[in-house]
């Protein structure tokens, strides 16, 4: 593997660098000819210069910094609860039959249900401050790491666990050394999808009810009519997705090398 | 001689679709300190299931297994096992893979100058913080039989611990295996299809037979160590064995050594 990649040309580094970086600026260049001829509407569709120079006075004036403070301290706190509800309950469910089996019914209805279904229900229970939206985020990211987790230890290999057993280690380490680091692959699948749940969560609960918040700022521009803003609000959105995505690849890197497909030479 | 692991008329039933299958049926062994013991059977005759009834992880439908004396009924700190694949857990190192057959008991100072003794036993002193996945099939499986030694058991189960290695590795960890014996004088009992094997490295050679599984013969391997596989006594040993193996499979040989 190694190998072909030193093998990669000029060519080669056009299509893995350039090509990604070349192509969205294309479309940028084809969309800002496109609005400076009014081909394209501006109160519909903003060009690109407008809604880069609407992006960078909300980023000075703070603005941006303070919706995205809120909608991550949500996040952060919705998806923290969720993800170590799912993990302790996911454990419990994988290593105790009866517990997998008093749960499985309840699990399998309430888990199709979508989270925007949820929001109302929590609203009147919780009212509309914080603690219906973190918990809207908490549920949302509470299933994926559940049922990864669940899935992670149910799919221990069984020889493994024998080795511990004959060695008469006692059910916790066996459970710390080997049940666990052996699921971690499968629950760090859960967290990374759980934590992508909870920022659509957030989102969608500011935009139902909310007065801070980039699910708010996207909502309260439609209002006012500014689709530059909304086009902001929907960017930092997506760029705000990706970074989350990022860190936990990098996490995952980093706890679970061994995991990692490694050819001896 | 004296007899450190006596197997005394063991059966054992399993439920198949509801139907009891006997696949041991009246096994009865004595196994003598430092003795290495291999045993020889075609594909389903319970070999393993008769090492694995040793180790703890079946129980006897009937009779008993003693080790010093004392019945076996469930993992013994005197009794390691090697499997055919490493099992290593590929999130430790080599070092920390190894650690893993030390009982809790023992101390920080004491388990590290045993776990650098057994590296050192199976020759991966420069391995020692590799992990798994860089290592070949036969250093895992080096790894694999130092994490079984390193508990220091009176005896060492191998269950076909070469099966899955290339023709050379195999021949080079027989030999490994051997020096490892007569080095820490644990008690080994080996299974294997492969009767070279068998014969290479036994003291006696225990033929089982199937359906049920039961000992056909038990032949001595009057062969002085080290032994040389080319060897005329060698070949004829290999025939005697070749020709218990042969009649229970049931397969005319069309050939003859």
């Amino acid at each position: 593997m190694i190998n072909q990649k030193k093998k990669v040309g000029n060519s080669g580094v056009f299509t893995e660098l350039v090509l990604p970086v070349l192509f969205p600026l294309l479309l940028l260049f084809v969309w800002e000819t496109l609005s400076a001829r009014r081909i394209i509407n501006p109160a519909i569709l903003p060009a690109p210069s407008s809604i880069f120079s609407t992006c960078w006075s909300m980023l000075t004036s703070g603005e941006i910094a303070r919706h995205m403070r809120m909608s991550a301290f949500r996040v952060c706190s919705g998806f923290l609860l969720g993800s170590a509800g799912g993990l302790v309950l996911g454990i419990l469910i994988g290593l105790f039959h009866k517990i997998d089996r008093a749960l499985t019914l309840i699990i399998g209805v309430l888990r199709p249900i979508p989270m925007i279904a949820l929001i109302p229900l929590f609203i009147l229970w919780m009212g509309i401050d914080e603690t219906s939206k973190i918990a809207v985020i908490t549920v949302g990211s509470f299933w994926s790491v559940l049922i990864n987790t669940i899935y992670g230890i149910k799919s221990v290999d069984k020889k493994l666990v024998e080795v511990a057993f004959i060695l008469k280690k006692s059910r916790m380490e066996t459970l710390l050394k080997i049940v666990l680091p052996a699921a971690l692959p499968s629950i760090f699948a859960g967290i990374r999808l759980g934590a992508s749940n909870a920022w659509a969560c957030v989102v969608a609960a500011e935009m139902i009810a909310a007065s801070s918040g980039i699910g708010y700022l996207v909502m309260f521009a439609r209002e006012v009519s500014q689709p530059d803003v909304m086009l902001v609000g929907i960017l930092m959105i997506g760029l705000f997705g990706l970074l989350i995505d990022f860190l936990l690849v990098h996490l995952e890197k980093r706890l679970l090398r061994w995991n990692e497909t490694e050819t001896k030479d | 001689m004296s007899g450190l692991l006596s197997i005394n008329h063991i059966k054992k039933n399993f439920i198949i679709d509801k139907k009891q299958v006997e696949v041991l049926s009246d096994i009865s062994l004595e196994v003598n300190k430092g003795e290495f013991i291999s045993i020889i059977g075609s594909s389903g005759c319970g070999k393993s299931t008769l090492l694995k009834l040793i180790i703890g992880l079946e129980s006897a439908t009937d009779g008993q297994i003693t080790l010093d004396g004392k019945p076996l009924v469930e993992p013994s700190e005197l009794c390691g096992m090697v499997f055919q694949e490493s099992r290593l857990f590929p999130w430790f190192n080599v070092e920390q893979n190894i650690d893993f057959g030390i009982p809790k008991s023992v101390g920080a100072a004491e388990r590290k100058k045993r776990i650098d003794e057994h590296i050192a036993l199976v020759g991966l002193t420069e391995f020692t913080k590799a992990r798994p996945n860089q290592l070949s099939g036969g250093m895992q499986q080096r790894v694999s039989i130092a994490r079984a030694l390193v508990g220091q058991p009176e005896l060492l189960l191998l269950d076909e611990p070469f099966g899955a290695l290339d023709a050379l590795t195999r021949i080079n960890m027989q030999q490994e295996i051997l020096r490892i014996w007569e080095a820490e004088k644990t008690t080994m009992v080996l299974v294997t299809h492969d009767i070279d094997e068998a014969i290479y490295l036994g003291d006696r050679v225990v033929v089982m037979s199937k359906r049920p599984g039961a000992i056909k013969k038990i032949i001595p391997v009057e062969l002085s160590r080290p032994r040389s596989r080319t060897s005329e006594n060698f070949a004829v040993m290999r025939q005697k064995v070749y020709r218990e193996f042969l009649e229970e499979s049931e397969i005319t040989p069309d050939y003859y050594i």
